[in-house]
C-alpha cells in the first residue's frame, strides 16, 4: 500500500486571526473511499477546498498524483482539474441547463466527439447513477432532492476521472435515498476504481461506506485510520460522535 | 493520443487500437473510425485490443456504436487482445449502454409558439393586476391600521435607494448644468443675448432635465437593486420564509421601497435642480461673465415658480412606476440563475422606457392645461 493520490503536509491556514489547520498532515490511497469528520467549523471543508485548488494553500504543501499544487503552471493546474470531480454539497447545477446539459457540459468543452456519441455517454452517465433517460430532458428546478444529488454525480463522473470528492453527500436526503446514494458510492467505486473523498456527518455513511477517515478538531488531526483504529482514541469529539456501540451495517 | 492502424493484408481486416482512449484524445479515433472501418461491409473484422494504455467510458462506448454499425453491415466483429481492464469496462458500457440515447432540445412549432406567447402575455397582464392589486390591498391595510406600517424599513429604504444616491445625482446632474449651458453660451453670444442663458438653463433643467435624469438614474441604481435582492430572495426561499411567520411580503417589502421612492424622489428631484443650475451658473460667470447676482435676480424674473412645481410633481409619479417595475421584475424571478439577469435587465429597461412615456404624456397635458 504505497500508493498515495493525496498527500497533505504541514498544512497551516488562518483566516484572520482564526488559526483553522495547525500542521495538518494526512495521506488518501488509491482505491479507498476516504472521510473527512469532525464538529462543523473545524476546517474540513476549507481543506477539501485546498486540496481541489479551489483555496489558495497558506503554508504547507499538497500533493496530488504526485504533482505538488504549489508549483503549478495553469495549464498543468487545467490538466490536474480533469483528474477528479467534485460533488458540492448544494449541488451547483447549472439550473439554464437540463440534467443532460449539465452532463455533458465537460464533454462538450474538452472533447471533439460526435454529438451522438456525447449522448450515448451522457445516457450512461444517467444509467449507472440510477436516472433514466427521460430525467435527462428535465431541468433542475424539476428534479426532487435525491435526483439532484445524482445528477451532480454524474456530471462529476462525466469525464471518467480517477478521483472523486464529495461534500457532505447524504446531507438534504431522506434516510433512505442517503442509504441508496452509499450503495451508489461503493458500487460506483468498485465499477469505476474510483478514489472517493469525503466530508460527511452521517453516522451509517461513516461505518458502512468510508475505509479510513481523519478525524479534524482543535486544528489538528485527532486520529486516522479505519472505523475501529478511530474509535480507540481518547477525544472528546469522538466520545461523543460515536457514544459507545458500532453498529452491525446491514448490507 | 489514441490511434488505429488499419490492416487489409490478412484473411480478416485487423484494426490495431493504441494509445490512450480516453475521452479528452479521441477525437482522430472517432474521425477514422467512421470514415474507414464502418464503411467496411461483409467482412470479418477483428480488434486488436492488446496496445491499448487506458481505456474510459466514452473510448470504450465509440468502439461498442463502430461494432454496432458494422454488424448491422453484415461484417463479422471480434475483440482481441483484451486485458482485464479493458474487459471490464467494455462489459460495463455493455450492461449500462443505452444505444438509442438522443438528447435534443425540444423546439416547438409555429403554431405552439403563438399559442404559449399569447398564453405569457395574458399571464403576465394577469399578474401586472394581481401586483398592484396586493399592493393596494396591503396599503388600504396599513392605512386602516389593520396592518403595522413598517417605519424602520421604509426609512432603511429611503437612506439605500435614495439618499445614497445624492452623489451619483448630483455629480451627473452638475456636469449636465455644464454642458447645456456650454452649447446654449456659443449660440447666445453670437446673438449677444447673453443674459437668456438663464431663461434657457432655468426652464429646460426644472421642468424636463433634473426630473428625467434623476428618474434614470434612479432607475438603474435602484430598480435594478430591487429586481435583483427580491429575486435572489425568491430563490432562496426567504420570501416563503417570511409568509410562513406570516409576513405578508407586500406589506414588508413592497410597500416600504414604493413609499420610500415616491416620498423621495420629489427631494432627488430638488438637489437635482440645485445641482443642474449650480453647473449652469458657473459656466455663465466664466463664459459669458454673467455674476452670481445677476444670474439670480434673472433666474427670479425669468424662470416662474410653475416650472419648477411642474417637475417636481413628476417625481413620485415616476417613484411609482420605478419601484413597482424592480419589485414586479424580483418577483417574477422563476427558479433558476439565468431569470435573475433577465429580469434584473427587464427591470432597468422597462422602468426608463415607462418614465419617458409618463414624461411625455405629462408634457402633453400640462401644455394643454397652460402650465
Amino acid at each position: 500500500m504505497d500508493n498515495a493520490i493525496i498527500e497533505v503536509e504541514n498544512i497551516v491556514t488562518r483566516f484572520g486571526k482564526r488559526l483553522v489547520h495547525d500542521h495538518v498532515s494526512l495521506e488518501v490511497q488509491e482505491g479507498e473511499i476516504y472521510g473527512f469528520l469532525g464538529p462543523s467549523g473545524c476546517g474540513k471543508s476549507t481543506l477539501m477546498r485546498e486540496i481541489i485548488m479551489l483555496e489558495p494553500i497558506q503554508k504547507g504543501s499538497i500533493r496530488l498524483f504526485g504533482t505538488p499544487l504549489h508549483s503549478l503552471s495553469s495549464k498543468g493546474a487545467q490538466q490536474l482539474r480533469q483528474q477528479w470531480g467534485v460533488l458540492f454539497q448544494s449541488n451547483a447545477l447549472f439550473t439554464s441547463l437540463t440534467v443532460a446539459e449539465n452532463i455533458a457540459v465537460m464533454l462538450l468543452e474538452y472533447t471533439k466527439l460526435p454529438k451522438s456519441l456525447i449522448d450515448e455517454v451522457v445516457a450512461f452517465k444517467l444509467e449507472i447513477v440510477g436516472l433514466s433517460q427521460q430525467d435527462g430532458n428535465l431541468f433542475p428546478s424539476q428534479l426532487s432532492g435525491g435526483m439532484r444529488k445524482k445528477t451532480a454525480l454524474a456530471r462529476a463522473l462525466s469525464l471518467d476521472p480517477p478521483l472523486l470528492f464529495l461534500d457532505e453527500p447524504t446531507s438534504g436526503l431522506d434516510p433512505v435515498s442517503a442509504r441508496e446514494f452509499d450503495a451508489l458510492i461503493l458500487k460506483l467505486r468498485d465499477m469505476l476504481q474510483l478514489t472517493v473523498v469525503m466530508v460527511t456527518h452521517d453516522r451509517e455513511t461513516i461505518e458502512c461506506v468510508l475505509d479510513r477517515m481523519a478525524i479534524l478538531d482543535e486544528r489538528r488531526i485527532v486520529a486516522q485510520g479505519s472505523l475501529e483504529e478511530v474509535k480507540s482514541v481518547k477525544s472528546p469529539f469522538i466520545q461523543t460522535f460515536f457514544g459507545g456501540d458500532i453498529r452491525e451495517c446491514k448490507n | 493520443m489514441a490511434q488505429i492502424q488499419i490492416d487489409y493484408s490478412r484473411a480478416s481486416v485487423h484494426v490495431v487500437c493504441i494509445g490512450r482512449w480516453r475521452a479528452t484524445e479521441l477525437k482522430s479515433v472517432a474521425v477514422a473510425l467512421s470514415d474507414e472501418v464502418a464503411l467496411l461491409e461483409e467482412k470479418s473484422v477483428i480488434f486488436d485490443l492488446s496496445g491499448i494504455e487506458t481505456l474510459d467510458t466514452a473510448g470504450a462506448l465509440l468502439l461498442q456504436r463502430t461494432e454496432r454499425g458494422m454488424s448491422a453491415a453484415g461484417c463479422q466483429v471480434q475483440y482481441v487482445g483484451a486485458d482485464d481492464r479493458v474487459k471490464r469496462i467494455l462489459s460495463m458500457t455493455q450492461r449500462y449502454g443505452h444505444t438509442d440515447a438522443t438528447f435534443a432540445a425540444y423546439s416547438p412549432g409555429i403554431l405552439e409558439t403563438i399559442g404559449r406567447r399569447t398564453e405569457d402575455f395574458f399571464e403576465e397582464v394577469r399578474d401586472i393586476l394581481a401586483f398592484f392589486g396586493h399592493t393596494f390591498f396591503s396599503f388600504v391595510g396599513t392605512l386602516f391600521r389593520h396592518r403595522r406600517f413598517r417605519i424602520r424599513e421604509l426609512a432603511y429604504q429611503m437612506m439605500e435607494s435614495a439618499v445614497k444616491a445624492l452623489g451619483i445625482i448630483a455629480l451627473t446632474m452638475f456636469l449636465v448644468g455644464v454642458v447645456v449651458a456650454y452649447q446654449s453660451s456659443v449660440q447666445l453670444k453670437t446673438y449677444g443675448a447673453n443674459i437668456f442663458i438663464v431663461d434657457a438653463l432655468g426652464i429646460s433643467i426644472l421642468r424636463e432635465l433634473a426630473p428625467m435624469l434623476t428618474a434614470i438614474i434612479v432607475a438603474g441604481r435602484s430598480g435594478s437593486s430591487f429586481a435583483a435582492q427580491i429575486g435572489v430572495m425568491k430563490m432562496t426561499e426567504e420570501i416563503d420564509a417570511m409568509r410562513t411567520m406570516g409576513f405578508g411580503p407586500y406589506t414588508f417589502l413592497v410597500l416600504p421601497r414604493m413609499l420610500a421612492l415616491i416620498i423621495m424622489m420629489p427631494i432627488l428631484i430638488f438637489f437635482a435642480d440645485l445641482f443642474g443650475v449650480l453647473g449652469g451658473m458657473v459656466i455663465a460667470n466664466t463664459e459669458l461673465g454673467l455674476s452670481t447676482t445677476l444670474f439670480l435676480d434673472r433666474f427670479v424674473e425669468a424662470v416662474p415658480l410653475k416650472h419648477f412645481w411642474v417637475g417636481l410633481i413628476k417625481g413620485p409619479f415616476f417613484g411609482v412606476l420605478i419601484a413597482s417595475i424592480g419589485i414586479y421584475r424580483g418577483l417574477q424571478v422563476k427558479n433558476d440563475t439565468e431569470s435573475i439577469g433577465i429580469n434584473t435587465t427587464k427591470s432597468v429597461v422597462e422602468a426608463i422606457f415607462a418614465v419617458i412615456i409618463c414624461d411625455a404624456l405629462f408634457s402633453i397635458v400640462f401644455t394643454k392645461l397652460g402650465f
